[in-house]
């Protein structure tokens, strides 16, 4: 996908933390900010070698990826790349490293202790892996969304207000627009919009819980938005329900999503990555491709045999 | 769809407020578990350096004097001996009612009326404890201040320690022991006695260490059970136990190292109050930290010994 | 249960269990000895609570003469009055938990939020250790290093220290440090990884997720923290009464010799004569002394329940 084709172009709130939060101009890098519905112009890149519409630069990327716990190898040198507004299921056995590479892309694995992370991941072209990424400011552009719903011990208004709050919004208009907006997104605003402010996130039903957990990484505006098993949690009607959000979502983000399900890979996935646990029970890369293609006519023997049941 | 409205800042760089405050609290909390660190170390250095030309064998085993430095051994043959004596009562019923709350009690009023006891004993301040002693064991039983008296005020402190800290190691014990005996036809008490007791052991050890390293140093409990004297010139041979010369007697006053601290400083007596203090304070200070080291290697000790056999 | 080994076949399921296993020995035992601590409180209620009104019934003191800021016990016109007991504690002990309860949460936090693995098994037992000392022990440190230190430098400030409300409260404070840190602690140890994970996920500091997250879901635990540290400074005697200077009159600066509940039971208790009103009265301080506990019980229990049901 183009990342110049299209602009939306509209007005940058005059936002008073914009101005602590941005570094000083010089220490400013290129940046490539795709711009669409939702973004601003000014982010636009600026002294970036490949304007112009060079098709495709990976929205994200990953370059011989390496994880160990302690001592112990979890992922084997995996390279892969998912362009921009589209949607990357990552399959595979348990053990087989799926979640735990997810959790590079916004530098979960941090906050493990003993675990490393070898090789580069890319968002945008910037090495994510620098010591001078802000982990912080990195996870609100790629947001996440965990196996079990996870919302917090306050109201629905308060769980999607969370992250733009701790941006130092606080103007009442602007929350308001944004939790009914991220809420509606995340197909949940109908069912909770007569007592947001009253009812706890902890009250709702599983399935609503996962929405409200999904709106509320909405409500922060990412770019990526990474899905570990979403749906395993939850009840048939309630995964059918985030299914059918996912691929409303690809029109707007770029989702990489970690499932057991084939299925739903299948359903919900424009490409899909095959992932299997070594000899040396480290999980690695076999195989990645269009979605379609990996199911019907996969090019590796393991992968055909994971997904056509024969073992997993 | 309209417009998003919040800054967006760099990826890279880690200036903003929200990370400075970030820095800025990690900064102080390091700082509290540093100063805590520092506290103490400050705190045994000074009783390490203070202890120095006080602690020696003739201060630890001499007796008090009047005139010159001294020593505290009666008074601290006092503070084990009450210990010992309260430790007698509090431990076994301890146990037992550990037993009670782990094993046998439901979730019902009885139940919640005994917890409630439990955790009321353990808030009623020391001083009181000490007031009841005075109506209960050394009024009405018009034994006068007593060695036992002590003890037995002491016990109010120990009993509901001991209590919780046995349930606690009972209830550690994991529920396949108790099923596979209890399978195997054994009574409930049976299981109990045989197989969770044993289980229990480590824990129940730690808990008494722990329990007789926070009633050693009990001094506002003491003052008006065991009193503010002592006999001194301890004869050690003499067995009989109702004579209130003999150090084994519990029918007489029996003022406790802590206690003596306290008394040194208030009555100022002698001219030597100073480093007496300093010598008993150090004393004190060095149980806990005997009483506190003990409880962690004896557990440590007895767990390896039972998982092992 | 009891035929097992007699040979007794099926028909031994039906065998009347043995007298023995009826009344079931251990059970009562251990029933007993779990109760001997309700008979406990009862009779230690019923004794204070006996003693603590005698002033009233024995001596013949109205109600209401307790209730004043003139404690005279001895020179005419003799005034009973305890309120310089009761606002002593109740100020000494506010401002031990002033001090006392951001520093204790805030090692808390650096305990289960900020600490290596290392940091937290030098803190831990170091905090054990801190229970464990005495408090004549503190007292002494009180009386031998913390007020001559504030005596001599802190003159450069415009007024005297020694003796003192506020070395009262500096001296409590770091008694009841590792009781609210260690209770604080297990509170925030109860809160969910899932919402940290949550929180951090989003783009938050650790700072704003202690802040917003963690605080919010361990206020419950914190604040039954925050009681019990204030119930063991209101009860704590021998430490206080060392290093606040003893004066029986209204508490008017932290910088002035004051007097609390404890103290004044601790040093008078002994100078008096049993039954006499100047000894009821100390029995009349103790019975309120107790009442603070009771009701301090009983809010935690309130707090415990509250908590547990979010």
């Amino acid at each position: 996908m183009n990342t110049g084709d299209e602009m939306t172009t509209t007005t940058r709130a005059q936002d008073p933390i914009e101005a602590s939060i941005d570094p000083s101009p010089a220490t400013l890098p290129p940046r490539i900010v795709p711009v669409g519905p939702g973004r601003t112009a000014d982010d636009a890149r600026t002294g970036s070698p490949d304007v112009a519409g060079v098709a495709a630069m990976p929205k994200v990327a990953a370059e011989a990826v390496s994880i160990t716990y302690g001592t112990k190898l979890a992922v084997r040198d995996v390279s892969l790349e998912v362009p921009e507004r589209s949607i990357l299921a990552l399959i595979g056995p348990s053990g087989s490293g799926k979640s735990t590479f997810l959790r590079c892309f916004n530098r979960m694995n941090d906050l493990i202790p003993g675990a490393r992370v070898t090789g580069q991941v890319r968002l945008d072209g910037i090495g994510l892996m620098d010591p001078d990424v802000s982990v912080v400011e990195l996870r609100r552009r790629v947001g996440m969304v965990f196996q079990r719903p996870n919302p917090f011990p306050m109201s629905i208004y308060d769980n999607v207000a969370y992250g733009p709050r701790r941006r130092g919004a606080s103007d009442r208009a602007q929350l308001d627009e944004l939790v009914e907006r991220s809420l509606t997104r995340a197909a949940l605003w109908t069912e909770v919009k007569d007592d947001l402010r009253r009812k706890s996130g902890l009250a709702l039903s599983g399935g609503q819980q996962q929405r409200l957990c999904i709106a509320r990484v909405l409500a922060t505006e990412p770019e990526v938005i990474l899905m570990d098993e979403p749906a395993s949690a939850l009840d048939p009607i309630s995964t059918l329900r985030v299914e059918e959000l996912m691929r409303e979502l690809r029109e707007l983000y770029t989702i990489i999503i970690v499932t057991h399900n084939m299925q739903q890979a299948a359903r919900v996935s424009d490409r899909t990555a095959f992932f299997n646990m070594g000899e040396d029970r480290a999980g690695y890369l076999v195989e990645l491709d269009d979605t379609r293609t990996l199911f019907t006519n996969p090019k590796n023997q393991l992968t055909e045999d994971y997904v056509s049941g024969r073992f997993g | 769809m309209s417009a998003p409205s919040q800054a967006r800042g760099a990826l890279r760089g880690t200036s903003g407020r929200t990370i400075v405050a970030d820095r800025a609290a990690t900064v102080v909390l390091w700082a509290l578990g540093g100063f805590v660190l520092l506290l103490l170390g400050a705190i045994i250095l000074h009783f390490v350096i203070a202890s120095i030309g006080v602690v020696s064998p003739s201060f630890i085993f001499g007796d008090p004097s009047d005139t010159e430095l001294g020593g505290v051994g009666p008074l601290l043959w006092n503070s084990v001996y009450m210990l010992v004596l309260a430790m007698l009562i509090a431990v076994p019923l301890g146990i037992l009612a550990g037993i009670y709350m782990s094993e046998y009690a439901g979730d019902n009023r009885v139940t919640d009326t005994i917890r409630f006891a439990e955790e009321a004993i353990s808030s009623v301040p020391s001083i009181v404890v000490g007031l009841f002693g005075l109506i209960a064991f050394v009024n009405l039983t018009h034994w006068g201040f007593t060695a036992l008296g002590g003890a037995l005020a002491l016990t109010l402190f120990n009993l509901p320690l001991m209590a919780r800290l046995s349930e606690q190691a009972l209830r550690a014990v994991p529920a396949d022991e108790r099923s596979a005996s209890l399978a195997l036809g054994a009574t409930k008490w049976q299981t109990i006695r045989h197989v969770v007791l044993p289980l229990a052991i480590p824990g129940i050890v730690t808990g008494i260490i722990l329990t007789a390293g926070r009633v050693f140093g009990e001094a506002a409990a003491l003052l008006f059970t065991a009193g503010l004297s002592t006999p001194t010139g301890y004869n050690f041979g003499n067995l009989n136990i109702f004579d209130p010369k003999s150090p084994w007697s519990p029918f007489r006053p029996a003022t406790t190292l802590s206690v003596y601290i306290w008394k040194t400083n208030s009555e100022g007596l002698s001219q030597f109050a100073a480093q007496i203090g300093d010598g008993a304070s150090a004393l004190l200070l060095g149980s806990v930290l005997i009483f506190n080291l003990g409880a962690r290697f004896l557990g440590r000790i007895l767990t390896r010994r039972l998982t092992a056999a | 249960m009891a035929v097992v080994g007699e040979a007794a076949g099926l028909a031994g399921l039906h065998v009347r269990p043995a007298l023995r296993d009826r009344l079931d020995l251990p059970r009562r035992v251990v029933f007993l000895a779990a109760a001997s601590m309700v008979a406990i409180v009862f009779v230690l209620l019923g004794f204070i609570a006996w003693q603590g009104v005698q002033l009233f019934v024995q001596n013949g003191y109205p109600i209401g003469s307790v209730i004043s800021t003139t404690w005279s016990p001895q020179d005419a016109p003799i005034s009973f009055g305890v309120l310089p007991f009761v606002a002593g504690t109740i100020g000494v002990t506010g401002v031990a938990v002033l001090i006392s309860a951001p520093l204790s949460i805030g090692l808390a936090l650096f305990l289960s939020e900020v600490a290596p693995r290392w940091a937290r098994a030098v803190v831990q037992p170091a905090l054990e250790i801190f229970v464990g000392i005495p408090s004549v022990v503190w007292g002494w440190l009180g009386l031998t290093i913390l007020v001559p230190f504030l005596r001599t430098n802190l003159n450069g400030l415009g007024f005297t220290l020694g003796f003192s409300w506020f070395a009262g409260s500096l001296v409590l404070s770091i008694m009841i440090l590792p009781t609210i840190t260690t209770i604080t602690y297990d509170a925030f140890r109860a809160v969910p990884q899932d919402l940290r994970t949550g929180s951090l996920a989003l783009g938050t500091t650790r700072w704003q997720t202690i802040r917003h997250i963690l605080l919010p879901a361990a206020r419950a635990g914190t604040l039954t923290a925050i009681v019990l540290g204030l119930t063991r400074a209101a009860g704590e005697a021998l430490a206080v009464q060392m290093v606040i200077g003893n004066r029986p009159t209204m508490p008017t600066s932290l910088t002035q010799p004051m007097t609390t509940l404890t103290s004044q039971i601790t040093l008078d208790m002994g100078n008096t004569v049993f039954g006499a009103p100047d000894n009821n009265v100390l029995w009349t301080m103790g019975l309120i002394l107790l009442a603070i506990s009771m009701i301090a019980v009983l809010l935690i229990r309130k707090l415990n329940r509250s908590g547990g049901r979010r």
